[in-house]
Order: C-alpha cells, then sequence, then structure tokens
C-alpha cells in the first residue's frame, strides 16, 4: 500500500530526469542537429573533444573555479561564523544580512554587478577611472573574466556557508570551549584546536559540495559573459548549452555533459557514503 | 558564553563583522539608490543621492518588461510548483521517514544521486522532446521540471519533520480504527504543517528566481517568466540602468520583504535542508 504513495514523486523524476539521461548519455555516441536522425558514431564525440582547445579551456576554467570555492568562500565563512561567535551580541542581525543575496536571483545580482559595478560607464569602475585610477572592465579582459565572474558568485554564495558554519559551531560542545579558555588558549588556537575539529564533518560535507556544484556553475558565466571574451570564461556547462541551442551539435553537446556527470560522479560517492553514515545512525 | 576576554579582540571582531556587513549591502544599496535616478546622473557617479527621484523609472520598468503578465507567469508556476513539490513530497517523505518499505534505502541513495546531477544531463532530450510534444511555452510543463529538481530537497528536510513525530501517535490511531490513509491525512500532515510551510516558501523562491529552466522553456513572450524577461530587457531592450535598476527592485522587494519577515523559516529551512540532504 505505501508503495502507492512514492508513484508521484517517482513518476515525475523518471520522466523528467531519469529517462533524459539515458537518453543523453546514448546521444553522445550520437550526431544529432535536434530534428532529423540521429547518426551513429561511436566515440568520436568524445575523441574530438579531446582536441578541442575550447573544452580543455573549459575544463580548465571548472578546476580553477573549483579551487577558488574550496577556499576563499570557506575561509571568510568559517572567519566571519567564528567572529559571530566570539561577538555574539548581534549575530542574528549579521547572519540574516550575510545570508540575504542568497534569495536574490541570479539574473539580477550578475545585472547589478554588471551595470553598477563592473561597467566602465555607469559602474564604480567607471567612477573610479575618472577619478584618475584607470580600472578596467574585468568581464571584458580575458585574463580576468572568469575572475569578474567568481567575485559576484563569491558575493552571492560566502554568506550561506557562514550561516551553516556558524550553526554547527553553536554545537560545539561548551565544555571544550570552556576548557580551553580557562587553558588561557588564544583565539586562534580555540579555533585551530577546538572550533574547527568541532564542526569538521560540516566542513568535509560543504568541501564536497563545493566541488559538486563548481562543476555546474552556469547562470553567472552565461548572463555576465557568456564564456567570453575569446571564450576564456567557458565552463563546461555553459560549453555543452551552447553546442546544443546555438550550434544545434546536441551529440557533442551530451558528451560534455557525460564528462561533467563524471566528475560529478567521483564526488558523489563520497557523497553518498557520508550519507549512508548518517542514516544508518 | 564568552570566548575571549581582550577588548581589542572584541573591538576588531565587530570591526571585520561590520566591514563584511558593508560588502554584502553595497550592491544592494547600489540597485535601490539609481533605481531613482535618471540615467544621466548615474553615468555621472552611480554613488550620488539622486537629484531627482524619478519614480517614473518603476512605471517604466513595469510596462518594458511586461510584468503585468511576466510576474503572473512566475506567480502561476511557483504556486504550481509549490502544490506539486508539497503534495508529492510529502506522501515520498512520510514512506522514507517511516521506513514502511523494504527499499527506503535504494528510494533514498536514488533521490539524493538526482540533486548532484548536472541539468545538462537531461536538459537536452528534454528539451527537443518537450518541443515535439509541444510542451515548450507550457507552464505547466515547466513546473513538472521544477518539481523534479525541487523534490529531493524538499524531502529530506520534510523527511525531518516527519521523524519528529512520536510514533506512538500513529499507532494509537491506527488501533482507533483509522486507516493508512487517514493516519497520513488526518495525523501526519497537520503536524508537520510547519515543514510543509517552510518547503513551500523555500520552493516558492527558488522557482521564482529560477533561471536557466526559464529562459529554456518559456521563451514566447506572453509566457516568460518575469526574471527572464528582465533579463531580455536588461540585455538588449534597454541601456537606462535606471529603468533596469527599477526592474531589478520591483522583482527583488516582495522576496527581501517575506525573507526578513521569515528569516528563520528560509534560513533554516535553506541551510538545513542542504546540509542533512
Amino acid at each position: 500500500m505505501h508503495r502507492l504513495y512514492l508513484v508521484p514523486t517517482l513518476l515525475i523524476n523518471v520522466v523528467i530526469i531519469f529517462i533524459p539521461a539515458v537518453l543523453t548519455i546514448a546521444l553522445a555516441f550520437y550526431r544529432w542537429d535536434g530534428i532529423g536522425m540521429p547518426v551513429f558514431i561511436g566515440l568520436a564525440n568524445f575523441r574530438q573533444l579531446l582536441t578541442d582547445r575550447v573544452f580543455w579551456m573549459a575544463l580548465g576554467n571548472n578546476v580553477i573555479w573549483t579551487a577558488i570555492f574550496l577556499t576563499v568562500p570557506i575561509a571568510m565563512g568559517l572567519l566571519a561564523a567564528t567572529m559571530m561567535l566570539v561577538a555574539r551580541r548581534g549575530s542574528a542581525f549579521f547572519q540574516v544580512v550575510y545570508f540575504l543575496p542568497m534569495v536574490i536571483a541570479t539574473a539580477i545580482t550578475a545585472r547589478v554587478w554588471q551595470g553598477m559595478i563592473y561597467s566602465p560607464l555607469t559602474g564604480i569602475a567607471g567612477l573610479v577611472t575618472r577619478a584618475g585610477f584607470p580600472v578596467p572592465n574585468p568581464l571584458t579582459q580575458p585574463s580576468t573574466a572568469l575572475y569578474g565572474i567568481a567575485v559576484v558568485d563569491l558575493w552571492h554564495w560566502w554568506g550561506f556557508l557562514c550561516v551553516i558554519f556558524f550553526a554547527a559551531l553553536r554545537q560545539v560542545p561548551q565544555e571544550q570551549i570552556e576548557a580551553a579558555r580557562i587553558e588561557g588558549a588564544s583565539f586562534w588556537q580555540m579555533l585551530r584546536y577546538v572550533l574547527l575539529p568541532g564542526i569538521r564533518p560540516t566542513i568535509t560535507l560543504m568541501m564536497i559540495m563545493t566541488i559538486i556544484w563548481s562543476f555546474l556553475v552556469f547562470d553567472f558565466v552565461y548572463i555576465l559573459t557568456q564564456g567570453g571574451p575569446a571564450f576564456s570564461s567557458e565552463v563546461l556547462s555553459t560549453l555543452a548549452y551552447r553546442s546544443a541551442f546555438y550550434d544545434l551539435a546536441v551529440g557533442k553537446a551530451a558528451a560534455v555533459a557525460v564528462v561533467i556527470s563524471l566528475f560529478g560522479l567521483a564526488t558523489t560517492a563520497v557523497y553518498i557514503r557520508l550519507q549512508a553514515k548518517e542514516f544508518d545512525q | 558564553m564568552r570566548l575571549i576576554e581582550s577588548r581589542t579582540t572584541f573591538v576588531l571582531t565587530y570591526a571585520a563583522l561590520a566591514i563584511l556587513l558593508l560588502i554584502t549591502l553595497f550592491p544592494i544599496a547600489l540597485l535601490v539608490l539609481n533605481s531613482l535616478k535618471p540615467a544621466t546622473q548615474i553615468v555621472q557617479n552611480p554613488l550620488a543621492w539622486p537629484e531627482v527621484y524619478r519614480w517614473d523609472n518603476f512605471v517604466r520598468a513595469w510596462a518594458d518588461a511586461r510584468f503585468g503578465t511576466t510576474m503572473l507567469n512566475s506567480a502561476l508556476l511557483a504556486a504550481l510548483t509549490i502544490v506539486l513539490v508539497c503534495s508529492t513530497g510529502s506522501l515520498t517523505a512520510y514512506v522514507l521517514a517511516r521506513r514502511k518499505i523494504k527499499s527506503w534505502k535504494i528510494v533514498t541513495f536514488y533521490l539524493l544521486a538526482t540533486t548532484t546531477a548536472p541539468i545538462q544531463l537531461f536538459l537536452f532530450p528534454l528539451y527537443f522532446g518537450f518541443a515535439k510534444l509541444g510542451l515548450i511555452n507550457n507552464v505547466f510543463a515547466v513546473s513538472l521540471i521544477y518539481t523534479a529538481i525541487y523534490s529531493p530537497f524538499a524531502i529530506m528536510l520534510l523527511r525531518t519533520y516527519f521523524l519528529a513525530v512520536p510514533k506512538e501517535l500513529e499507532e494509537a490511531a491506527l488501533i482507533d480504527g483509522a486507516t493508512h490513509w487517514q493516519v497520513f491525512s488526518k495525523v501526519m500532515l497537520p503536524i508537520v504543517s510547519p515543514g510543509i510551510l517552510t518547503v513551500a516558501l523555500i520552493i516558492g523562491l527558488y522557482s521564482w528566481n529560477e533561471f536557466l529552466i526559464a529562459t529554456t522553456f518559456l521563451q514566447r513572450t506572453d509566457r516568460l517568466t518575469a526574471v527572464v524577461s528582465f533579463f531580455l530587457l536588461s540585455g538588449q531592450y534597454t541601456s537606462d540602468w535606471g529603468e533596469i535598476m527599477a526592474a531589478a527592485l520591483i522583482i527583488v522587494l516582495p522576496v527581501i520583504v517575506l525573507f526578513i519577515a521569515l528569516q528563520r523559516r528560509f534560513i533554516e529551512g535553506m541551510a538545513g535542508g542542504s546540509v542533512k540532504g
């Protein structure tokens, strides 16, 4: 009887996610323009990716992105969360404000940064330039475009981590903190030997999620630069999207999607093992 | 609890927290400030206070982004998604939390795995399949996609609410002669209704803000969501940043007001849901 309760969820999930996912994996071995009959071409899509400069650039950008997001926002979040623990008064207020960017639509965040901060005409960058300190628009320089986008995503994202770390820090046993304080631990010693070890499971989980999410990043890249200039900020997800809907190379897009998923899969394996431990409790 | 006694550390801590506060609020302040300014003044100085308040920015933004239609589309899409996620999700969450079926573990792991699948893994066949079935520009079809994507998160969150309900309550109702369905709908659902409300809020927020699926599946002018219509307005239609920021504020303001009013629900739901599953 209770099995029937699962039918709606699983039906929707299978139709929207599972079947199309299987089809995508199959399509990766075909050439298809989305309209005509797909032509089986074996591994040709993958072989072409291996020699595709843009593909390697996108993959490299995803790796850079992962490296940035594994360090900067996690460090910021941890530091701010610890400081909120020290400050205590006002922590509820700080928490709400830091979290605020998370509820603003990505399209809007992207446009505010683009027009009001980075723009040489209407933004802060332009204002500073006119004051005599030339600041180029990071989004239009191949060497800085990816970092320009990353800053926007950082602004949007770090507060979420901060709130999660703060919630975890408050669970650290009071006695441990008291004991360390009586022993005369400094702020950094407290952080290093009591607080960080106390919330290690949360940090690990957030790092795993960061790796998975870093390979899925799409919105900010697509809205801010479309992967440009000259593919300098292309990531795998925008490459797949463009291949499918602009170049009508659906087979190639599917192959890129499979590559993204393989990266995710390795990380997911670790993630599910961690979750399994929690469910067995 | 005081971690540190030193007054200097205390002052430094607040200073650092305040700097982070300013960094967070600065772009939002620019959004609000410039939504009231004429384009010519923004070009001179985006930081200056408005010389004249251009309330007509909002009027033009409303007309040019067709918010009369697109907001309605967004609201309909969010409402449909909320209903679908909450109804299907609470059924599944109940069964998984109470381990009513033998395969609860497999189903749970399957759902967790789909949360980490890239959208691109199913997007392309889904798009061309929907196109063939004439489901492009169909708001209900898009709400089904959202339901598939957001359900696992909602189920994991709801599951924790079901877990908190004492088992005895269920057993007592069964002994009193209630059917299994009555136990679920008359006993369990009312108890977990705060959880369902939290899920509804967060799912509503996600579908209101969503970009990738909406821009791909809803392309006809009269079917756009508010966010996509804002994206098109700011991308090609106008370069009047006063108007663009006014349009942004129209979309963001209801969200921020709701967020501040119900902050604990939002934060615990979003942060808790992603930590626990």
